[in-house]
């Protein structure tokens, strides 16, 4: 299990754990597809906190997931990215996805 | 003058699983230069971009070889080169602009290149259709310590 999930109040936070590339993107994409088609959600949020290391594929991660929320309505956002993750969020032009980031 | 202080190579076989296997062994072999945590990082993304271009459009649907040649250069260089001989890229140019996928419904995002140009110093990229591309990355590494 790469993801795991915890539900609150109004969100549904998924856990992500490891690094994400390639390879490890299609299991995390099928454990997230799985839980998010099942149950709808209006606001998740992807914590990156456990993620050491993460290539493009997180980028089509993060957008596929936001693209199938999209479909009923729900959005998506990014928790505790390190930064490296942040590096390439950045260059991705996906920071503006960060939880609680401050526009400066 | 080029002074190769110390080099590798290694193949491996194009399965997914080997990004994270390159990813470590080029992480390992760069330690010698006592790169910051940001710099290994940096080489990290590189390389996994790169190998994950040759297993995904290389050798799509099928599975060959992938090379990786490491040397130091003049003690603070690094540099990388990775070979497939899979398909190769009839546009080398296109290929690299941002954005640019052949593959969007796998969830590529086409920023394996973005990521490979602007986290390394120079990068240079050969290709031939049917006799496979060669990526080569240059990357100087400031170092923590004096040499």
């Amino acid at each position: 299990m790469s993801v795991q999930f915890c539900y609150g109040k109004e969100q549904l936070t998924a856990y992500l754990k490891g690094d994400i590339d390639h390879h490890t993107a299609a299991e995390m994409r099928m454990e997230l597809d799985g839980e998010l088609e099942h149950t709808m959600p209006f606001l998740v949020i992807l914590d990156f906190g456990e993620v050491g290391f993460m290539d493009s594929s997180g980028i089509g991660l993060i957008l596929g997931r936001a693209r199938l929320l999209s479909g009923w309505g729900g959005k998506l956002l990014i928790a505790s990215p390190s930064e490296q993750v942040r590096k390439i969020l950045k260059l991705s032009g996906l920071e503006r996805m960060i939880k609680n980031e401050r526009k400066s | 003058m080029q002074e190769i202080s110390n080099y590798t190579k290694i193949i491996l076989p194009s399965y997914s699983k080997n990004e994270g296997l390159a990813r470590m062994y080029v992480s390992a072999f760069a330690s010698q230069l006592d790169p910051t945590i940001e710099e290994i990082n940096d080489i990290k993304a590189a390389v996994s971009e790169a190998v994950t271009n040759a297993i995904v459009h290389g050798y799509r649907n099928t599975t060959g070889d992938i090379t990786l040649q490491l040397r130091i250069i003049n003690h603070d260089t690094l540099y990388i080169k990775i070979s497939d001989k899979g398909v190769g890229i009839p546009d080398v140019k296109k290929a690299m602009e941002p954005l640019f996928t052949t593959c969007p419904e796998e969830e590529r995002a086409g920023l394996g290149f973005a990521v490979m140009e602007s986290f390394t110093d120079r990068i240079r990229v050969s290709s031939k259709v049917g006799r496979g591309t060669s990526v080569t990355l240059i990357k100087r590494l400031s170092g923590r310590t004096e040499r």
